[in-house]
Order: C-alpha cells, then structure tokens, then sequence
C-alpha cells in the first residue's frame, strides 16, 4: 500500500492523452462549420432547382392542349364539351376539361383587352387533356377521333418548346449539381488543411507518444477521435444553421419559381438525410485528414 | 568531498555476455549538413553503465538519438540485441522502443497532464490497466522525491522536479536500456548525487545505461568506462579500476622483466598513458 495519494484517472480516458482544445481549435471549427452551411445550402438549393425542373418537364409531358375552333352552324362550347368527352374516354387520359368562352378571352385579354370582344367572335376554346405519367402522348388516335366526330380541333404536344424546356431544366440541374460537388470539395480541402494546420501545433505530443512506445496506430486513434468529434459538431452547427436559413427564405416566398435555387425546407425526408449526413461527412474528412497527418508524421521519423 | 561509490558495480557482466548495442563504423549528419559523428564503432555490453561526456555540440544528443530510434545513420550499422536496426520496420518499432527508456535533454513531459499520468505514460501506452501500474508508479514518484507532486502540472514544477519526472517515465517501464541526456543538468550537486545512485541502482538490477553528461564531478564518482566525443570522433576510456588493473599489470611484468637487467633501479621506466588522470 502506498501512503501517497494516488491521482484520480484523468477525465476523458484515452481522449484526455491529448491536450485539451483552448481555442486552439476554434479556427478550424468555424471554418468547418460555415463550408459545411454553405454545401448545406447549395444542396437544398439545387434540390429546389431540380425539383423545380422536374415538375416543368413532367407538366410538359403529361398535358396536351386542344384547340377547339367553332365551325359553321356548331356550338364552339359543345365541340370543346364533345372533344373533352372524346379525349376523356381514350386509354392513357387522366382527365380532360373543356374550359369555356371567358378562359379564352382571358387568354387573348392582354393582346386585345376584354372590353373590345365583340360576343359574336369565333374564338377557340381550349380542352386541357391530362395524361396518366409515362404514356406516350396518343396524338393520332385524338386527332382521328376529333376528325370523326366533325370537331374542328388542333392537339399540340408542346413539342415545340419541350426541348427548350427540357434543355433549361437539364442545365440547371447541372449547375446545381456542380455547384454543391465544388462547395463540398471545398469543404473538404478546407476541414482537412485546418486539421494538419491545428495537428502542427502538436506534434509535441505525437512525440512523447512515439517516443514512449506507442503505436502508430494508437496515437493516430487519438487524433481520429478527437477531429471526428470536431468536425461532427462543427458540421451539426452548419447544417442546423442552414436549416433555419432556409425555413426563413421558404416562409418569405410562397411562389415556387421564386424559389427557384433558394434553398427551401420541405419537411421532406432528403432534409433529413442532408442535415444527419452533412456532420457525418465533415466528421469524416477532419477525422481522415488527421489520420494521414499523423501516419505521414510519423512515417518521416524512421 | 567526492563520495565513491561501490566501484564494482558496473563490472557485474562486463566483457562476458553479448552486446545490447553494437556501432559499426557510424556517421551521422543532418540533412546536408556536416557530419556531427563520424565512423563510430563499439559495443556496449549488456549491463554496462556508460558515460559519455563532450563539450557541448560534440554531438552526444545526436548519438543518443541514434540509440533511442529517433534518427538513423547516414552511414554504417548499428545494431540492438544483435539485429541491424536498418531491417527495423515501422511495426517493430514501438515494441523495441518499450525496451529502452530516454530521459531527454528537454525532458518532453506533456503539460496537459499530471505528474502521475507523466510517468505513467510508457505503461499506458502499451495498454496498461491503471489499477495494475498505480501503485508502483506512485512508489517511485516518491522514491524520486515527489510523492507530494502527484497531481502538480509538470508546467509548474522547477526545472530538477521537471527532470525527475523524465526520469521516472524514462524508468517506469523498467527499460533493458536506459538512455540519459544530462539527466542531471538542473539539480544541484546532492540531488545529482541522489539521481546517479539510482541509476547505480537501476544498473545493478541489470539495466544498459547510458548517461551523458557534462559533469565531470560525476564522472569521477563511478568506476565506469567513459566515452568521449570530440570532432565526431569517440573515445572510450575504459574503467579506471581496469585501467588501474592493467596499469598494475603492465607495471608488473615490466618489474618482473627488468627486475633482473635493473636489479639496482627502484622505479621501472614506464610511463603510463593515463597518468595524467591517476591523481585525481
Ligand atoms: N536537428 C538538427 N538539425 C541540424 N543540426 C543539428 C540538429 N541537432 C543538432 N545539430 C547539430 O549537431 C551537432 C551536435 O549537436 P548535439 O545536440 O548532438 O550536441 P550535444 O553534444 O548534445 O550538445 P549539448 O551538450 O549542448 O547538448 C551540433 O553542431 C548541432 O548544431
Ligand atoms: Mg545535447
């Protein structure tokens, strides 16, 4: 029995072998903290670009639109009501609307205004056709049809400005995508060169361990350890901030294509995924640069 | 005033069994430099207590830093328990490095952690239990004076108490080889004293030591072989008992030899080399 006190454990376990941060560390986590903001938004934003061009590109390919013109001695209203019926019972037709004579002068409002229409002017009415997801639009079977029937009717596929659309859709999705790939790079170069920036600051502990007997592997545990645990929590601090961010921009902006590239928060399970995964991935980096600084560092002694 | 102590300590097993360390024509430079040792080549027995002196930038740091693993030779072989140190590779490293314990020139103690932790660190990072090693650790804080500075943050402690702690850690582990760098350098003359006779301690219970210093006071105190460095170059001197011994001998069979031609002459007509030091 010895008649000294002996010392308690130190607090922290194996962890408390290195020093503590004191602020040492602080740079690293705020820098890690804001790229990981940023990538957060650059990802909630893309996905609002994307999810923004997808739904025009889907409304492009599930709806055609008839033009019903009135043809001599026939009821324009009763052509589009028969088209619409005709259209309605076809396969693959979600649903068919014939709107009526007021939605086509509102339609030709800006051009000519809506007191200058005289009531007796044959104007088109407009049947919107609705096509269940994934059918190939059946063009000729509606014209034959309408054909058939006397209807006087044109069926447009948007096929016109589809592809532009499409092609808009396409770019920037793209550039959403390439945006949140450079800010996580970033984000990545970034976390890592602070961590060997603040690793430099101690490498008079990776002596002592080295020189006590220790392991590579053990000391480079250490290091792991402690920046995964700095870049997780510097990496919840980024994402929870650009959550709020964005439910602030989300509740400014009730248009959507307002909110086109602005991030938005849609209670949608990718956030979710996004704000878990965010701090992971910081984690990660830091911890994986800290790694290799130590191995290298220590490979350089023998 | 020099107290001497048990002069036979060191030659327990001296010149009979293998050598710890074995230097085969050494040279040592940093980076590009010059070289700081050149062409070194001795044996240092198992159980041998070494001290190895120089002027200051003679290059002793250097040489123990080959020794505990830190650098490696620019040219030539050094060898550990008989294997070439060259074919050493990362993995086998730490577990020879928990065979030799280093008390730094700079000390190197971590001033996030207590006294105790300090010490204790060689046991820890081998993956010691802490209830298995504490006892023993406090015991010999205590026995190196600082049982009462257990729990002291080594930043706060005087130079002599921080070096003491290095010492402890160096020797906690209870190292085959125990390499000191000027382990004496901040303590006054008594509790250098005190801090060589366990080293004197340490050796008797079998441990290779290696103690480098300025110190020549100290060095007077044990009859242990000395190395000096000087220009890259070493030295070793051996024991003085020995060189006494064969002084003796020399001077005997000279005697006995002339005795006959010089019946007449009462002192032979040698002159030893080490004379100058016989008188000390
Ligand atoms: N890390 C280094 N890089 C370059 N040169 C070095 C380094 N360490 C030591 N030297 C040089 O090597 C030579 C020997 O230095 P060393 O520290 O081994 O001497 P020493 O005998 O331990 O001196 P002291 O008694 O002052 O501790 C010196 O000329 C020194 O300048
Ligand atoms: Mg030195």
């Amino acid at each position: 029995m010895s008649e000294f006190e002996i010392p308690p454990p130190p607090k922290g376990g194996a962890g408390a072998l290195l020093p503590p941060d004191a602020g040492r560390d602080r740079p690293l986590f705020i820098v890690a903290a804001i790229l990981v903001f940023l990538a957060c938004i650059a990802a909630l934003g893309a996905r609002g670009a994307w999810q923004q061009s997808q739904r025009w590109t889907e409304d492009l390919q599930t709806s055609l639109t008839v033009q019903v013109r009135p043809v001599e001695g026939g009821s324009a209203s009763e052509d589009a009501q028969r088209a619409a019926d005709i259209a309605a019972a076809m396969d693959g037709v979600a649903n068919a609307t014939a709107r009526d004579r007021a939605h086509a002068e509102r339609l030709i409002a800006p051009w000519l205004g809506t007191e200058n229409i005289p009531d007796d002017l044959p104007l088109p009415l407009i049947v919107e056709i609705r096509l269940e997801p994934g059918i190939e639009a059946p063009l000729d079977a509606l014209r034959e049809a309408f054909d058939e029937a006397g209807i006087n009717a044109s069926v447009d596929d948007h096929s016109r400005w589809a592809d532009a659309v499409r092609g808009a859709a396409t770019r920037s999705q793209t550039l959403a995508l390439a945006l949140l790939a450079l800010l996580a790079g970033a984000a990545a170069a970034v976390v890592a060169f602070a961590s060997r920036a603040s690793l430099a600051a101690r490498v008079d502990v990776i002596d002592a361990l080295h020189l006590c007997g220790a392991e590579d592997r053990y000391i480079a545990i250490l290091f792991q350890r402690r920046f995964f645990m700095l870049g997780l929590k510097s990496g919840a601090v980024g994402a929870i901030i650009a959550v709020i961010v964005s439910l602030l921009v989300g509740t400014g902006s009730q248009a959507a294509d307002a909110s086109f590239f602005l991030p938005s928060w849609e209670n949608n399970p990718f956030e979710f995924l996004l704000l878990a995964i965010a701090p992971l991935l910081a984690g990660a980096t830091a911890a994986l640069s800290a790694r290799l600084a130590v191995i290298t560092d220590l490979g350089r002694r023998w | 005033m020099e107290t001497s102590i048990d002069p036979s300590f060191s030659n327990t097993s001296y010149e009979t069994s293998a050598p710890v360390i074995r230097f085969d024509n050494v040279g040592m430079r940093y980076d590009q430099g010059p070289e700081v040792l050149r062409d070194l080549s001795f044996d240092l027995p198992r159980g041998s207590f070494q001290f190895l002196t120089g002027p200051s930038g003679a290059g002793k740091t250097s040489l123990l830093r080959l020794i505990y693993l830190a650098a490696r030779p620019s040219s030539g072989r050094i060898s550990f328990f008989g294997r070439d140190t060259a074919t050493l590779s990362r993995e086998e490293l730490p577990h020879l490095r928990r065979r030799i314990g280093v008390v730094f020139q700079e000390f190197r103690l971590l001033n996030h952690l207590s006294v105790f932790d300090n010490a204790a660190l060689p046991l820890r990072v081998a993956g010691k239990k802490r209830s298995d090693y504490a006892e023993d650790v406090a015991e010999l804080l205590a026995w190196v004076g600082l049982g009462d500075k257990m729990k002291a943050n080594p930043a706060t402690l005087s130079g002599g108490e921080q070096q003491r702690v290095a010492i402890a850690r160096a020797v906690v582990a209870q190292p085959e080889i125990l390499i000191a760098d000027e382990p004496t350098g901040n303590v006054d003359s008594e509790m250098a004293m005190r801090l060589l006779r366990l080293f004197v301690e340490l050796n008797k219970l079998g441990t290779t030591i290696i103690f480098a210093t300025h110190d020549l006071q100290l060095v007077r105190l044990l009859d242990a072989p000395v190395m000096s460095l000087a220009e890259g170059h070493v030295h070793i001197r051996a024991p003085r008992s020995q060189r006494q011994a064969e002084y003796q001998r020399a001077e005997d069979e000279a005697a006995a030899g002339h005795r006959e031609a010089f019946e007449d002459i009462g002192r032979p007509p040698l002159d030893s080399p080490d004379g100058a030091e016989r008188d000390e």
